[in-house]
């Protein structure tokens, strides 16, 4: 545990030059930033979703998110998906 | 393969077309990345230029609302990466406009500039109209480079404007090109950089397109000073970890494999010259049998899916020997088609850069005569042609 980027308290931000967004044509939610772009799959695409819309601690978002899936314990894969996405450089510490 | 960090980008000479977009391979044929060259007037004249050597036969350039038109089609297809970029794309004095249009409808905006013509307020006006990145190359010919070293106002002026780029909360990304006229100077490069604490940095290298090929014997760098600056461009990127991201490229004439040139043609990759020509890849209007479709006449969706032009290289039916029969050619797509017409005589080649290639030995010669070309006392070199519309006309001939 001790090894996470982020805790609970963390505020998260996305990078700077990085956009969130619904894309029809593709059917999915994307990351958009400086010449490139990735696709999120569900899971992702709802968290990197929630960080997008607004300023909270991680967590509330697992709270957040917790209720959106009737109250099933997230916090693992949310804190595993954070780690995955610092390192490509998509959120700021 | 040298350490190169970011060597599966495709081809440096638009900006890049990001590696990461080419992760989402299971999205074929949709133009996601659409090159609107705005315009090829330009006040520089820089002598690596990738823009054709005939720039200055093309007068018309498409209207605000094509453009926007433009815009609007390749959004519906799926693009989300817009490059505005030209010729110097702040000539157009409708680019806020386009920038807020393409915004608008979604597009991710990316304006490609040397700064010449840009200001502090038109950064603002940028923000304000929702561009969302800047890409600054610096003009880096020897003389241009040691000016902007030695304080001008050149060099004030890129600071400036490097700066304002900051100030409006955009990431400083710098762009050099490198050839042999100043890839001796990766240490002032970088030291320049960090004096305006840049956040990326490319190390872009010069790709023979253009004027650049024509230049070829003048800008070849000599492995030499390769080793030398890929040495330099690793040290500060130890030292700058955590600050300042370094993308080094190595030139591709002196790899053992082709790159994988706009990751495959008509794959994702779409340009629009100035007067509406619709390409495949911004040096694709040379090749021999090209129908050059405008968007004037034609939708995108006609152009992307249904133009022989696009279709010409798709997948891997087109193929000669040794690319055929080859198992790397997923990887690379035979490399750059450009490139293997330029230098083979037919575009259906295997890219000459590729060691497997039984025309590799022009490779090798072109490096040869760049040496041979240096080796030569100063004054009985061949001088640079600059990129002007004077030269376009002598050396083309209309
Ligand atoms: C053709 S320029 C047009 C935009 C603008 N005039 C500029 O120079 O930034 C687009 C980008 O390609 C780069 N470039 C130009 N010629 C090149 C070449 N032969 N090889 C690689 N990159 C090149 C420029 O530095 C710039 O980043
Ligand atoms: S590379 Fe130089 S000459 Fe070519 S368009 Fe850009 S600034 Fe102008
Ligand atoms: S032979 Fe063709 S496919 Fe094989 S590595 Fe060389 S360029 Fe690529």
């Amino acid at each position: 545990m001790s090894d996470r980027v982020f805790n609970d308290d963390t505020v998260l931000v996305l990078a700077q030059g990085y956009r969130f967004q619904w894309e029809p044509a593709q059917n999915c939610n994307v990351l958009l930033y400086p010449e490139g772009m990735v696709k999120l799959n569900g899971g992702a695409g709802e968290i990197v979703k929630l960080i997008s819309e607004k300023k909270q601690t991680v967590a509330e978002l697992i709270a957040d998110l917790t209720k959106a899936f009737d109250g099933v314990d997230l916090a693992d894969d949310v804190y595993q998906f954070l780690d995955e996405a610092y390192k490509n450089d998509w959120l700021r510490k | 393969m040298t350490g190169s960090e970011n060597n599966t980008t495709p081809d440096r000479a638009q900006g890049s077309i990001g590696s990461a977009i080419g992760k989402v391979n299971d999205q074929i044929r949709q133009p996601l990345w659409l090159l609107a060259e705005l315009t090829y007037s330009c006040p520089l004249q820089c002598p690596y230029c990738s823009n054709p050597m005939d720039f200055a036969r093309i007068k018309s350039e498409l209207t605000t609302e094509e453009w926007i038109d433009v815009f609007k089609q390749a959004r519906a297809m799926g693009a989300t990466q817009l490059g505005l970029s030209g010729g110097e794309p702040l000539m157009r004095p409708d680019l806020v406009e386009l920038i807020r249009a393409a915004r608008d409808l979604g597009f991710y905006t990316n304006v490609i500039t040397s700064g010449a013509g840009m200001n502090a307020d038109k950064v603002a006006e940028f923000k304000e109209a929702g561009l969302d990145h800047i890409q600054v190359s610096f003009q880096a010919s020897s003389e241009d480079l040691n000016n902007l070293i030695a304080g001008t106002d050149a060099f004030k002026h890129k600071i400036e404007m490097a700066k304002a780029v900051k100030a409006n909360d955009y990431p400083m990304v710098l762009c050099f090109v490198t050839h042999r006229q100043n890839i001796d100077q990766v240490d002032e490069i970088l030291d320049l950089c960090i004096e305006l604490e840049a956040d990326y940095v490319e190390l872009a290298t010069t790709q023979y397109y253009g004027w650049a090929m024509h230049n070829r014997d003048q800008l070849m760098p000599m492995k030499e000073q390769l080793v030398r600056a890929e040495a330099t461009a690793h040290r500060y990127q130890e030292e700058q970890q955590g600050k300042m991201k370094i993308y080094y490229v190595v030139p591709d004439y002196y790899e053992e494999r082709p790159k994988a040139c706009m990751n495959g043609w008509g794959n994702i990759f779409l340009t629009v010259t100035p007067n509406g020509v619709a390409l495949p890849c911004h040096a694709a209007r040379e090749l021999p049998g090209m129908t050059l479709p405008n968007v004037k006449d034609m939708s995108i969706d006609e152009i992307w899916n249904g133009s022989s032009d696009f279709n010409k290289f798709r997948g891997f039916d087109w193929m000669t020997e040794p690319c055929r029969s080859c198992d790397e050619k997923e990887k690379d797509f035979g490399g750059c088609r450009c490139q293997a017409f330029m230098l083979t005589g037919d575009p259906a080649n295997t890219d000459p850069v590729c060691s497997k290639s039984p025309h590799h030995h022009l490779v090798e010669e072109a490096i040869a005569a760049g040496k041979a070309e240096a080796d030569k006392p100063i004054v009985e070199q061949k001088p640079l042609v600059f990129r002007n519309p004077r030269n376009s006309k002598k050396i083309v001939g209309f």
